[in-house]
């Protein structure tokens, strides 16, 4: 390896592989905190996908043994714990963390010392919550985790669940603040609230669901490790806890997430409609309304996942009416996005087609989604296939649908290449035959007395055949993500760079280089408008006019102590975990908070005011 | 173009497909052939709202297939720039009555529902049992009659059978999909529902709510007979004899054998209500071992001999000395035996 120091400022030239690790592991840039979300959230997903696929066979043909039911219930909360919390959220705050600032036309995030403890936080959170495989078994009580099951399980499984999901969803809570204060305070001249594109909007009222919902989770998880670990009795019937309240408190929390994890793809998706219909959005500020509506009401409606838990006809009705209303602002946006296209001139490359795809899946999420609300018909659904396709529908149509549409849209903006074409369409079909075949035929399943969660069915109840034709789907579904796996490192090695602006784009993301540079803009551009790149454009510029001289530009500087501070809990964790069968593990839980409180106090001690890059140094590099 | 139509054509015939292939599921178990009053009233709401939704899906897919029809970009078209279109407030106010409307439709009705299946003021007049559900069984006590079974549950067609519903460990839930929505049964309050079969028959339950290891395999069955073999069934049941002595040689030694090896630690026969395991009085009417396996001699031993491989995490596992092979087989051979009702399952069955 070559001899190499590292600058941290400096942009772009070869380096070794240590140095780029030690860049990763420091940085503070919110465009390399995008990727090590990326990767971190691929990761987990490929992790989870492949938990899904062992669903799959396990449920191939009645009776299999396959998996021991046992081994199937881990594998099951391990697939919802490792979708929903390591890969969906995290691939999103990938999108947010490499694109919101440029679309504000900021040259950083507000907190971007936080940002980056954020990711490590979810990293490490993530990783103990993986070692629980490796350490006798993983936790086994769904995803869920309702009490008293998760309160007895035996062995640490649920250990694991509590401390990592702990400790990745402060990661997530700061991650989400630092968004909301970004947008509060860090956008271009000119940019109001109602010139934001649509992503970014979707970004901010999404930011503000993760401030309210999450310390709900915090607590519930704190409840169930007083009571695993110290004998507390929060959720213990027989010492006069309350099993039920667990239910509460994490669909409090629960419900909001399925709008935290919808919302900013439903952002995304209106600029995608924008973008390639060569249109401005239909109904802007209905759209923006529309989406603080599902916010609001997606805080209202946590008890419609308890409609058969006996809370009683006035709770159920209220809940279900509820729950009905927020068809209505969803339904204005897929009217919208559908006016948006409406008139426009359509390109379908492979970004558009995961938009596209998105629309009728999606509605048909929604449409189940009433039905589910229908308390009656609930009865009947609940805890049966028929929701599991419901979700389904909802959170790989609409998020997953929308990872994959952003990071085709937005890969040259992160990576400055183009992700393969013919590779994306191939993705793209076999994912979504493979989506339907897998998920459309579970409505039936479970009507048709398949429950949710199953580990096997018995034959000859009807319900072969479907669950065999699901498999079936499970396996296109996983041949797309491969081709998608090697597009990526196809395109890193063979990809073609791709130039600034490769799809006549209309925000301003668009107005820097591709990368953009460590500062993002050399001047801050000025906003005139609604799709501001798009009004220069027609105005014959196509550049945007700053809004700035050009001057001094401060940074932060790059630290290590994120990782650290992360790292310490990772070891605290274990501690706690293992202090239950011996008390001398107590010692770990004291270095590991060590390491950590002592990352704080350097960072709170140590002056660390950043540097400058002077003017000088800008005029040099080149436009 | 081709994309979407191909897509569209696949959805709808496997979907046709899968429905021709397997009717609307297996009789006795599916919600879509409902037998009893809750699943109809489930059924019926299920078709509205699916109507009406499908009704909503189809403006949107026609608006979609039209939309990608004549605006998409076509090859050789020239670049042009659309007109940049704000919005327009009367087509906006439109899509957002239309869909109110629909679902003031969709829940008026489900409102109603809701509180007729909770309606519990013929409570008192009709017969209540008990429901108890444990990892990985369920117990019956029919509040009353002094009357414990377990598994399966017979009930009287065409009356209301309300069910005082509790836990003994995690929440489980109750579902007869055929017979009706499902309920949960949690550890700290009695929630209760009431069914009514309209046909005889032997109706497949599940628990819906992951409750450990075996949770698939916490079946049960309800097996609902006409109001005067019911009748009977109470009568036979309450006259039960705990105390008979087996026929036959070996079973009278797999009597003494399950005395002596403290399967009564944990099940009863007749109408002692200890919980800890199954009550046995009628086993041998029973429609499966254990809730799941095909009803013979064969997989009662292997239950007798090594529950664990059947069902893990069960709590029978280890609480009782080891058996051998011919121990069990006697012991089998008792509880086939236990047979006091002159109504059997096969009275349901028509
Ligand atoms: C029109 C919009 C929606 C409506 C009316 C709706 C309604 C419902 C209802 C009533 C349930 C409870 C079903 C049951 O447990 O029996 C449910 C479950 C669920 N929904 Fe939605 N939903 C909507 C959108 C979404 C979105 C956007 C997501 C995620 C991105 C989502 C994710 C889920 C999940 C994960 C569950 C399953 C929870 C569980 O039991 O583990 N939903 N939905
Ligand atoms: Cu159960």
């Amino acid at each position: 390896m070559r001899e190499v120091k590292v600058v941290s400022n400096a942009a772009t030239h070869k380096r070794g592989f240590g140095a780029v690790l030690w860049d990763y592991l420091t940085t503070v840039d919110h465009k390399k905190v995008a990727h090590l979300y990326l990767f971190g959230g691929g990761f987990f997903f490929l992790v989870g996908g492949l938990e899904a696929m062992l669903i799959r066979i396990q449920l191939v043909k009645p009776n299999s043994e396959f998996l021991s039911n046992g081994l199937y219930n881990e594998v099951l909360t391990m697939h919802g714990t490792t979708m929903i919390f390591l890969a969906a959220m995290p691939l999103i705050f990938a999108l947010m963390n490499a694109i919101i600032p440029l679309q504000i036309g900021a040259r950083d995030v507000a907190f971007p010392f936080i940002n980056s403890l954020g990711f490590w936080l979810f990293l490490f959170g993530g990783l103990i919550l993986n070692c629980s495989w490796f350490l006798g078994g993983a936790p086994d009580a769904g995803w869920t985790s309702y009490a008293p099951l998760s309160t007895t399980s035996p062995g640490h499984g649920v250990d694991f669940y509590v401390i990592g999901l702990q400790i990745a969803g402060a990661g997530t809570l700061i991650g989400g603040i630092n968004f909301l204060v970004t947008i509060v305070n860090m956008r271009a001249p000119g940019m109001t609230y109602m010139r934001m594109p649509l992503f970014t909007w979707a970004s901010f009222i999404t930011s503000i669901l993760i401030l309210f919902a999450f310390p709900a989770l915090t607590v519930g998880l704190f409840l169930l490790m007083f009571d695993r670990m110290f004998d507390s009795a929060f959720f213990d019937v027989s010492l006069g806890g309350n099993a039920v309240i667990w239910e509460h408190i994490f669909w409090i929390f629960g419900h909001p997430e399925v709008y935290i994890l919808i919302l900013p793809l439903f952002g995304l998706f209106s600029d995608l409609f924008s973008t390639f219909s060569k249109k401005r959005l239909f109904g802007y500020t209905a759209m923006v309304f529309a989406t603080m509506l599902i916010a609001f009401l997606g805080f209202m409606v946590w008890a419609h996942h308890m409609f058969t838990v006996g809370l009683g006809p006035v709770a159920n009705s209220i809940f279900a009416i509820a729950t009905m209303a927020i068809a209505v602002p969803t339904g204005i946006k897929i009217f919208n996005w559908l006016a948006t296209m409406w008139g426009g001139q359509i390109t379908i490359n492979s970004a558009m087609l995961w938009a596209l795809g998105f629309i009728p899946t999606f509605t048909l999420g929604g449409m189940t989604g009433v039905m589910v609300a229908s308390v009656v018909a609930d009865y009947q659904y609940h805890d049966s296939y028929f929701v599991v396709a419901h979700f389904h529908y909802v959170i790989v149509g609409g998020t997953i649908f929308g990872i994959f549409a952003g990071l085709h849209y937005w890969w040259p903006k992160m990576f400055g290449k183009i992700l393969h074409e013919g590779m994306g369409k191939l993705t793209f079909w076999t994912f979504l035959i493979g989506f339907h075949l897998t998920f459309f035929i579970q409505h039936f399943l479970g009507l048709m007395g398949m429950p949710r969660r199953y580990s096997t069915f018995a034959p000859n109840q009807g319900l072969d055949l479907g669950n065999l034709i699901s498999t079936i789907g499970a396996f296109f579904m996983a041949f797309g993500v491969i081709v998608f796996v090697i597009n990526v490192f196809y395109t890193a090695a063979k990809g073609e760079k791709a130039p600034d602006d490769p799809w006549d784009g209309r925000t301003l993301e668009w107005a820097t280089a591709s990368p953009p540079a460590h500062y993002n803009f050399k001047q801050v551009p000025l906003v005139r408008g609604l799709d501001p790149l798009w009004i220069e454009k027609t105005e014959g510029k196509g550049k945007m006019t700053p809004s700035e001289p050009l001057g001094e530009i401060h940074m932060p500087n790059p630290s290590i102590l994120p990782f650290m501070m992360s790292f310490g809990l990772f070891v605290a964790g274990f501690g706690f975990i293992y202090q239950v069968d011996n008390k001398a593990w107590l010692a770990v839980v004291v270095i590991g908070m060590g390491i950590t409180f002592g990352s704080m106090l350097i960072r709170s001690l140590k002056d660390d005011l950043g540097y400058h890059i002077t003017k000088e140094e800008l005029e040099r590099e080149a436009d | 173009m081709k994309g979407w139509m191909g897509k569209f054509r696949a959805l709808t015939l496997f979907g046709s497909l899968a429905l021709i292939l397997s009717g609307c599921g297996q009789e006795n178990l599916s919600a879509l052939i409902p037998k009893g009053y809750g699943a109809e009233k489930s059924l019926d709401l299920i078709i509205l709202t699916a109507v009406i939704m499908l009704f909503v899906l189809i403006i949107v897919m026609i608006l979609y297939v039209t939309v990608l029809v004549r605006f998409r970009k076509k090859k050789g078209q020239k670049d042009f720039i659309p007109k940049q279109v704000e919005g327009n407030k009367t087509l906006e106010t439109i899509w957002t009555v239309i869909p109110i409307v629909l679902l003031i439709i969709i829940a008026v009705p489900t409102v109603t529902a809701t509180f007729d299946l909770a309606d519990q003021s013929e409570a008192s007049k009709s017969l209540n049992v008990e429901v108890t559900g444990n990892q990985y069984w369920w117990h019956f006590n029919y509040e009353g009659e002094e009357i414990q079974t377990s598994q399966d549950l017979y009930i009287p067609t065409g009356e209301r059978v309300y069910l005082n519903m509790k836990s003994s460990d995690v929440i489980h839930s109750f579902w007869v999909p055929a017979i009706s929505g499902k309920m949960d049964v949690n550890p700290e309050n009695e929630n209760t529902m009431f069914i009514e079969a309209y046909e005889e028959g032997v109706y497949y339950g599940k628990c819906a709510e992951l409750c450990g290891p075996s949770h698939a395999l916490m079946d049960f069955k309800i097996i609902a007979v006409s109001p005067e073999e019911f009748d009977q069934w109470v009568e036979d049941m309450k006259n039960v004899d705990p105390e008979a002595v087996a026929e036959g040689e070996t079973a009278q030694q797999g009597q003494a054998l399950f005395q002596e090896s403290n399967c009564m630690g944990c099940h009863a026969i007749g109408s002692s209500p200890v919980q800890v395991g199954p009550n046995l009085t009628n086993f041998g009417e029973r429609t499966q071992v254990a809730g799941i396996l095909d009803y013979n001699k064969e997989n009662l031993i292997s239950w007798i001999m090594d529950p664990e491989s059947i069902k893990p995490g069960n709590k029978m596992t280890g609480k009782y000395p080891d058996l051998s092979e011919e121990e069990a087989s006697k012991i089998a051979d008792y509880l086939m035996q236990l047979k006091p009702s002159s109504i059997t399952p096969e009275d349901a069955g028509k």
